[in-house]
């Protein structure tokens, strides 16, 4: 089947909403592989500056692989190879001479799984800065940590109990510390790979209006496997199918008039 | 710590609904304010801007129903919040035909007023008056979900439906005693046949908000056993 996605179609359906952010992430013709195994075709989408951008799509359709080449993570799994480009502000990520370890800490992730570090809930977001340098003394570095945890809609929960174990936190505040974490060292992008999957309603809700004030400040991809959750939290829907960008738009038009048949079928469930 | 402050950015949506509601509900009001005024005060110029200006209620009616399809499409809501976007969509409609029916008392006034008066009109301001006031309170109860003030408006739709009747009874007798009479008449019981219609739609949205509060279903009186 032969479905690809022109850019300005794009850029023409984004219009009609506000006056389109600058693109923050361009990708073009991105092919990805695991060995001999093609996981992803031709992928070419443009990402914009504070949007909310959710990939939807069965399982195996790409959608977390292609998550994971937007800041190189798929590097550390052997065997695997990308082509094409991915320009985020401006610089392909692909380039040889790429700083990864920068990359990553311009491009943060948050994952399915909250993985606070078996540490107090401050040491959980002082680490990346002390690590990488980034505060200027205790008094920096505390400020640092109250600013992300105020951004991650957790501090008044737990600004009493900083050096308590992280892992006492429930599942929802763990997802929220590991944003937090994540902030502290400033990234310009977060993606986020079902971060509200393993959260009961209420803890995904807290997530999902976390996301839509973080857009403000960042721009953000996730990765849900819950079509209602994309259509909750995000601006623009990229659907993945066999490793292929089929439709990407705006999300009301994806989840109210999708172009493309394909689309139609998996939000009306027909499939997947 | 609330539900309510975490679905935020929803409940800002729906407020947002609300209010292009009642907008429209005002709108709709006015122009039915103005059609029943120039009538009684038998001002053309009156009459005729009710004629010309339809465009923003319109444009509210399609800008509400394209809300609520997307609020529907993209928050799946629940329970009383999808009751309310239900709602609002049936209600939308009622309101767009109270605009209509305001076009429709205009033209009705705009023929009426190209004869002598039949008669003074007492009955017929006192109609848009309470079709006024019921299609109000029945918005008020919307924005309020005030279930007591629904039912109010549901009693108060009795009242219209017997002035109606006797507009059009008193309008009889005029014409059987001087046949010129009959054409300006006959719009005059048509005005009343409108303003009562109106009072039927503030009728559908009382029972709309109730039905938004409590889930029961009033319409056609399926719970009087």
């Amino acid at each position: 089947m032969e479905v690809s996605l022109r850019p300005e179609v794009t850029r023409a359906a984004g219009a009609a909403q506000a006056e389109p952010t600058p693109v923050k992430i361009a990708v073009s013709n991105l092919n990805f592989y695991y060995g001999s195994k093609q996981a992803l075709t031709d992928i070419g989408i443009d990402l914009r500056t504070n949007v909310v951008t959710a990939f939807i799509g069965p399982s195996g359709c790409g959608k977390s692989t292609f998550l994971r080449t937007l800041n190189r993570m798929n590097d550390i799994i052997p065997g695997t190879r990308a082509e094409g480009t991915i320009a985020i502000n401006g610089r392909n990520i692909y380039a040889p001479g790429t700083d990864v370890v920068a990359l990553r800490r311009q491009v943060g992730m948050v994952f399915q799984k909250s993985n606070p570090f078996p540490k107090s809930i401050f040491e959980n977001v002082a680490y990346g800065l002390r690590i990488n340098g980034l505060a200027k003394g205790r008094r920096d570095l505390e400020e640092r940590v109250e600013q992300s945890l105020s951004r991650a809609a957790l501090w008044e929960e737990v600004k009493d109990r900083l050096h308590d174990s992280a892992l006492a936190l429930s599942g929802g505040q763990q997802q929220r510390l590991c944003i937090a974490r994540a902030l502290a060292i400033r990234p310009d992008v977060l993606l986020m790979d079902e971060p509200a999957s393993a959260l009961d309603p209420i803890a995904t809700q807290r997530i999902e209006e976390l996301i839509y004030d973080l857009k403000r400040n960042y721009t953000i991809v996730i990765v849900t496997h819950n079509m209602q959750q994309a259509a909750r939290v995000s601006d623009h829907t990229a659907f993945f199918w066999l490793g292929k960008l089929v439709e990407f738009g705006p999300t009301e038009k994806i989840f109210t008039n999708p172009a493309e048949k394909l689309t139609e079928d998996y939000v009306t469930g027909r499939f997947g | 710590m609330t539900i309510e402050r975490h679905a935020r950015h929803f409940q800002e949506e729906l407020e947002q609904l609300k209010a292009r509601l009642l907008e429209m509900g005002g709108l709709a009001e006015d122009r039915l304010r103005l059609a029943v005024r120039g009538l009684v005060e038998r001002d053309l110029a009156l009459v005729e801007r009710v004629l010309v200006s339809d465009g923003a209620i319109n444009q509210l009616h399609i800008e509400i129903d394209d809300r609520c399809f997307k609020l529907l499409a993209l928050h799946q809501p629940m329970a009383v919040d999808l009751r309310s976007i239900v709602s609002a969509v049936k209600i939308n409609t009622d309101l767009e035909r109270v605009g209509d029916l305001a076009v429709n008392i205009a033209e009705a006034a705009g023929r009426y007023l190209e004869h002598p008066p039949v008669k003074e009109l007492i009955d017929i301001p006192r109609m848009a008056d309470i079709a006024q006031g019921m299609l109000r309170d029945a918005l008020d109860a919307y924005v309020r979900r005030d279930m007591t003030l629904a039912q109010d408006v549901l009693n108060r739709d009795d009242e219209l439906d017997l002035l109606k009747t006797m507009v059009f009874r008193e309008l009889l007798t005029h014409m059987l005693r001087d046949p010129s009479t009959i054409e300006p008449s006959l719009d005059l019981v048509l005005i009343s046949r409108h303003l009562e219609r109106v009072g039927d739609h503030a009728t559908n949205v009382a029972e709309d908000v109730i039905f938004m509060v409590s889930a029961k279903d009033v319409r056609h009186h399926i719970d009087d056993t």
